[in-house]
């Protein structure tokens, strides 16, 4: 293969040679014989794959074949006789068979029933343990391990008190505790700093959800009385979920976007 | 002292139909779903149109089949008497029209073409107007309704103007054809030169059935339930104007249409092209609507599972039966206004008494949807197809 342009330059230069064409034409006409010699005398995998690729190339052609042939005769269309055979009120009307009806139904139930619900950020990363909590050290030799530091943000409630430091397990510092959050409401695009009611879910695991770690697609619930929505039947809603968007351990902020 | 009190009523029919309650017979035949059944006026003959591109005509004395009338290309989907009860027509989903006759079961002539879809509804010139019965209206999905003539074998006018699917088509008394359409309009036109008079607008979503308050009289001609033959058809022509006279009275004819936006119209063509009464109540689209022998009620058959009863002069509501769990597909009436039969999705039939307006009697037995369902205008017999192939015939 030519590295560089001399072959194009000396055609813009000299021209073309007196039998190029008809030598490029007679060269292509026997392509057509030396495919074939290739594909015949190839053993082994090399010819397996030539014979597949000669085979979807036959497939296409004779499809585009028929295809032609189709618009060029006009016949007269005589449509076959259809099985399920449907009266004048019921035709051009999409009935959804009873067996799809029922299966969605069992479906919808099912998804209830997990409480899989659909939300912004669906998929997050998951969390390991060993990033999630840092192991602390106690004991006067410092040899036992059995106490874990959260390293992520957490919520926890307005009356929450320490367990006694001897007994308590899982330490949540102060400086990571965070009580408000900033809510984005999808439709207005206005964000709101909201107070936090609670963690609901942790996808990484109920014992985050319980610990009340806040990570990346964490739902919590904030209080939504600041906004003003009501409810159809006429009460006020003050408690709506949101769900955290961004790693608030290196933000130091809870970004969340409410669901509606 | 005297006082007057002022009672007003309205005559109900002279004789009593007794209520269907059994299945007198299962008559398998089709090898398809059976999609329209129709007794011919006199209430002799039976005939049914299914998806196995057949039409049989069966015997209701032996309760067997009779004819087999092949010839179409596709499902048979509508059929129709003429109410001399001489001819028979169905259309097909090829868009043909086929006349046999129904003493032979043979065809009467070549199959009629012009429509280029499926055939979705057909309706004979009255009696009254023109005795023997030669013109008939067939309403396409291909938006035209063609009134052919069945002596000269062809197309004779062609009312054009929907843009959409006609679903169904009535001719009616006064010598106008009244079609809706899935175009949300219900237009008339004029018989002689296929001349649209006037325009019905008002329904937000496809039009599915119309219904005329003489309906019934126009389907049965110069037949009543007295079973009395006639020789010629100058006679029956007389008497079946009279029993249309009898039936109209002095108002105008009234059009119910029901429709897809859940609610039906009550119109008064002949007066104004705006409607009357605005017939809301169902929660799913109105498939059929149809007025009662007499007049006085509309029954409209709905995909939410109920039938509801109307007024038929002032279309206000007046009850609702409930008791199908499927969308209710057909209703008929009987001959003395009395009772009302339903087909539904869920397989059963079910008559409605209309004095109590509760449940009469439920007749289930079908294996799969119950399609079509007609009540023979002698009243002795009920006939239903459906789904399940077989044709079933119920009396009292």
């Amino acid at each position: 293969m030519p590295q560089g342009d001399y072959i194009e330059l000396h055609r813009k230069r000299h021209g073309y040679r007196p039998d190029f064409f008809e030598r490029k034409r007679k060269k292509e006409a026997r392509q057509v014989h030396e495919h074939s010699a290739k594909a015949q005398k190839a053993l082994g995998i090399k010819g397996k794959m030539i014979a597949k690729k000669n085979y979807a190339e036959k497939a296409l052609m004779k499809k585009t074949l028929a295809m032609h042939e189709e618009s060029s005769t006009r016949r007269k269309v005589d449509d076959e006789v259809q099985d399920g055979a449907i009266p004048a009120y019921l035709m051009d009307r999409e009935n959804t068979t009873r067996a799809k009806v029922l299966s969605n139904t069992i479906k919808q139930k099912r998804k209830e029933k997990a409480g899989k619900w659909e939300v912004p950020i669906p998929k997050v990363r998951p969390v390991a343990e060993d990033e999630m909590f840092k192991v602390i050290r106690s004991g006067k030799r410092k040899t036992k391990q059995w106490k874990r530091m959260v390293t992520k943000c957490t919520f926890v409630g307005p009356g929450f008190t320490r367990k006694p430091p001897k007994y308590e397990r899982f330490i949540r510092p102060s400086g990571l505790r965070f009580t408000k959050a900033h809510v984005t409401h999808p439709e207005l695009k206005c964000t709101f700093n909201l107070d936090i009611i609670g963690v609901k879910k942790n996808p990484n695991g109920p014992m985050y959800t319980s610990l009340g770690v806040m990570t990346k697609g964490t739902i919590i619930e904030v209080n939504v009385s600041e906004l003003g929505l009501v409810t159809p039947a006429g009460k006020v809603v003050w408690g709506k979920y949101a769900q955290v968007t961004n790693n608030p351990e290196n933000d130091g902020c809870i970004n969340a976007v409410l669901l509606v | 002292m005297e006082k007057t009190l002022s009672i007003v009523y309205q005559p109900q029919a002279v004789f009593r139909i007794r209520p269907v309650n059994r299945c007198s017979a299962t008559i398998a035949g089709h090898t398809e779903a059976v999609l329209s059944v129709a007794f011919s006026p006199d209430g002799r003959q039976l005939a049914s149109g299914s998806g196995d591109t057949t039409v049989r005509l069966w015997d209701l004395n032996t309760q067997t089949p009779m004819f087999t009338c092949t010839g179409h290309k596709n499902w048979v989907l509508c059929i129709a008497w003429s109410p001399d009860g001489k001819h028979l027509v169905s259309g097909s989903k090829s868009g043909e029209l086929q006349c046999w006759d129904p003493q032979t079961g043979k065809p009467a002539s070549n199959p009629l073409t012009g429509h280029k879809k499926w055939i979705t509804g057909i309706s004979w010139e009255p009696v009254h107007l023109n005795a023997p019965c030669r013109r008939f209206v067939s309403a396409s999905k291909d938006g035209d309704a063609r009134i052919w003539d069945i002596s000269l074998k062809k197309c004779v006018i062609c009312l054009c103007g929907h843009t959409l699917a006609v679903t169904c088509v009535k001719w009616g008394g006064d010598g106008v054809v009244y079609t809706g359409s899935q175009d949300c309009t219900i237009k008339i036109w004029e018989t002689s030169q296929g001349k649209l008079i006037r325009e019905l607008k008002g329904h937000g979503h496809w039009v599915n059935s119309l219904a005329l308050s003489t309906e019934y009289v126009l389907r049965t001609g110069a037949f009543d339930r007295t079973g009395k033959e006639y020789s010629s058809p100058e006679e029956m022509k007389k008497v079946a104007l009279e029993r249309y006279y009898k039936m109209k009275g002095n108002a105008p004819e009234r059009l119910v249409s029901g429709s897809d936006d859940f609610t039906m119209f009550l119109w008064e063509p002949a007066v104004s092209k705006h409607h009357k009464v605005r017939m809301t109540g169902h929660q799913q689209l109105v498939n059929h609507v149809y007025f009662s022998p007499d007049g006085q009620w509309v029954a409209s058959a709905s995909f939410d599972k109920s039938v509801k009863l109307w007024n038929g002069t002032t279309g206000e509501f007046i009850a609702a039966f409930r008791g199908h769990v499927g969308p209710v597909y057909q209703i008929s009436w009987s001959a003395d206004s009395r009772l009302l039969l339903s087909g539904s999705k869920d397989s059963t039939l079910k008559v409605w008494d209309i004095r109590t307006k509760k449940l009469k009697q439920d007749l289930p037995g079908h294996a799969d949807e119950v399609y079509a369902v007609d009540w023979s205008p002698d009243g002795e017999k009920v006939a239903s197809g459906g789904k399940d192939r077989v044709l079933k015939l119920w009396m009292g």
